[in-house]
């Protein structure tokens, strides 16, 4: 390998990058398994899917162009309010639905970010906190128009395509979160593997030499931030359409927190890592809750805890270091 | 007579009552290679700082090609044609060497605003990137992680991410720092070998390297331009002699101009 690697030349080899391996195959595939083999858990399984959606656009904020986010779950609840409102006030077409989230989110983050840019470290997670509290707080004022403590009722989620009803037991919803999911995941890989995505590694990896290459960070930065916006929004809007109700914890800063440790459970910049810890995540919630719900968050402590001590680079790090191993010996 | 490449008027920085730099004028021809020498804290990084925007100057003008470009943010002086290298490796640890260089190649072609194509659509940029690689002996590690590179070949990665982005004028602040000097030679023969439409200021403490490689020297003392010429000059000067005299011996110009 080592030797075949600067034989086969740049092209080729920046190609082979981007194919497709077996482990990415069999995990889209496995995704399908909940069907056949957990039907009675298949709103818990959109529910990752959402979540796993959530934390891909925070990946490429924050594993990508190492801007860490406290209040990503703004742009979540952007995009659950607005597709509910629309909905409520009589456009239930989901896909426009979700178009309509992922603008009225990319707006607002693209508008944001123009403070965001300018700031790196504790000043940007401070920011992006502050921004997440302002948008929760207004949202509780406006009880008129967001419900408010009740949460945003008589939503009402059109069939999709005008035939496929979303029914009871979430076979429809699965389906659709997943779909949605994997399109944008497609997306996101497009970009992580496009000139822009190298530049954003290139402000991850050292900010200050940017300019020195003639780099518009900034700019680079401000439309990173609109699009994982947008995508945030999507999730969000999705959560919204399947549960057909949208509550003020959809921004509040529990669910910002939550989908960091997702992604840092998972591993941050490695676009599965997301992926991977939502599932770990949810998975855990929904056990451990069943034994004792109280004490759930102690082992969700405890997970975070062990992962970040002796997995810095989250579990998908731990393995790629383990096949790499393996690999060699 | 062309204009200069590059030139500074009354160019002054202080820090507080510390004045590191003041009323600087230089001119660049194009096309030359300066050295830019002078004691510890005579100020050149800060020269280079200041020229480049990394540091905005209390007083004077930078003048680039004709172009005032005082009020220039670092990245566009960059697409003009100014750019500079570190004397501490400022690199990008877990990009490839290719990686890195391509990253350089496509912020020139603005490639690197496109989100919606792949890296793979452009082959020109990735092929320019492999060039310099090539150009500068780095082309068989070009798919190492720059972490895992020898620490001469990361100057040199240095080297090539200024020259992906096709500058004019090329700032080296000390180019071969930390290098052997077996390996700082062949570093400095890859710096002469570049196209002489480039003009080239480098720092550099080895008066051997200095006087073998420099066709003019600046040499800068306390802050101030202390005199410029040709090396034979600078190296007959009492004065520039008095500097280096009173400081180091072994670093004496005349004791190493062969």
């Amino acid at each position: 390998m080592a030797l075949s690697e600067s034989a086969i030349g740049p092209r080729l080899y920046l190609q082979a990058q981007t194919r497709w391996r077996a482990v990415e195959i069999l995990f889209w595939l496995a995704t399908l398994l909940p069907y056949l083999l957990f039907p009675n858990y298949l709103s818990l399984a959109s529910q990752i899917a959402i979540a796993a959606l959530f934390a891909l656009s925070l990946d490429l904020i924050l594993g990508y162009a190492g801007i860490v986010s406290l209040g990503h779950a703004a742009f979540f609840g952007i995009g659950a309010y607005a597709t509910g409102l629309v909905s409520k006030y009589g456009w239930g077409e989901p896909l426009s639905g979700l178009a309509i989230a992922a603008l009225a989110a990319g707006i607002v983050g693209y508008a944001t970010s123009f403070v965001i840019c300018r700031f790196r470290h504790l000043a940007l997670i401070m920011l992006t906190l502050g921004f997440g509290l302002l948008l929760a707080e207004l949202a509780n004022t406006l009880g008129w128009l967001t419900g408010g403590m009740d949460g945003l009722q008589g939503i009402h989620t059109w069939k999709l395509f005008g035939y496929l009803p979303f029914d009871l037991y979430g076979r429809a919803a699965y389906g659709y979160a997943l779909v949605v999911l994997f399109v944008l995941f497609l997306f996101a890989r497009r970009l992580i593997h496009s000139p822009f995505g190298l530049s954003l590694r290139g402000i991850r990896e050292n900010f200050i030499r940017m300019p020195a290459i003639g780099a518009p960070s900034r700019a680079h930065i401000r439309t990173i931030y609109a699009i994982a916006a947008a995508i945030a929004g999507v999730a969000g809007a999705l959560l919204a359409q399947t549960t057909e109700t949208v509550s003020l914890d959809s921004l509040g800063f529990e669910r910002s927190a939550e989908v960091v440790v997702m992604l840092v459970l998972g591993g941050a910049g490695r676009l599965y890592g997301g992926l991977v810890g939502a599932i770990i995540y949810m998975v855990a919630r929904d056990q451990f809750s069943g034994v004792v719900p109280q004490y759930w968050y102690f082992w969700i402590g405890v997970l975070l805890v062990a992962v970040v001590m002796f997995l810095p680079k989250g579990i998908l790090g731990g393995l790629a270091k383990l096949t790499a191993r393996w690999g060699r010996s | 007579m062309n204009a200069p490449a590059l030139a500074t008027r009354g160019l002054a920085k202080n820090f507080g009552s510390l004045v590191v730099a003041s009323d600087i004028d230089i001119e660049l021809p194009k096309g030359v290679r300066y050295a830019l020498i002078g004691p510890n804290g005579a100020g050149k990084t800060t020269l280079i700082n200041l020229i480049t925007g990394m540091l905005q100057p209390a007083a004077g003008r930078i003048i680039l090609d004709d172009v005032d470009i005082t009020a220039l943010p670092p990245e566009q002086r960059v697409s003009r044609g100014l750019v500079r290298t570190y004397q501490i490796n400022s690199l990008f640890p877990h990009l490839t060497a290719l990686e890195s260089v391509a990253l350089a190649v496509c912020e020139r072609t603005r490639a690197a605003r496109i989100w919606w194509r792949q890296l793979n659509a452009y082959p020109h940029e990735i092929d320019e990137a492999y060039e310099i690689l090539g150009a500068l002996k780095l082309a068989a590690v070009c798919h190492r992680v720059t972490r895992e590179l020898a620490y001469g070949q990361q100057r040199l990665l240095e080297i090539a991410l200024a020259l992906a982005t096709k500058p004019k004028v090329l700032l080296l602040d000390e180019p071969a720092a930390g290098v052997p000097r077996d390996e700082s030679k062949e570093l400095f023969a890859a710096i002469a070998g570049l196209s002489s439409d480039i003009t080239v200021l480098f720092i550099e403490h080895d008066m051997e390297l200095v006087f073998r490689f420099a066709t003019r020297i600046i040499v800068m003392v306390n802050g101030r331009v202390l005199t410029e010429g040709p090396p034979h000059e600078i190296a007959a000067d009492p004065q520039v002699r008095a500097v280096y005299l009173g400081k180091n011996r072994r670093q004496a110009p005349q004791g190493s101009a062969q």
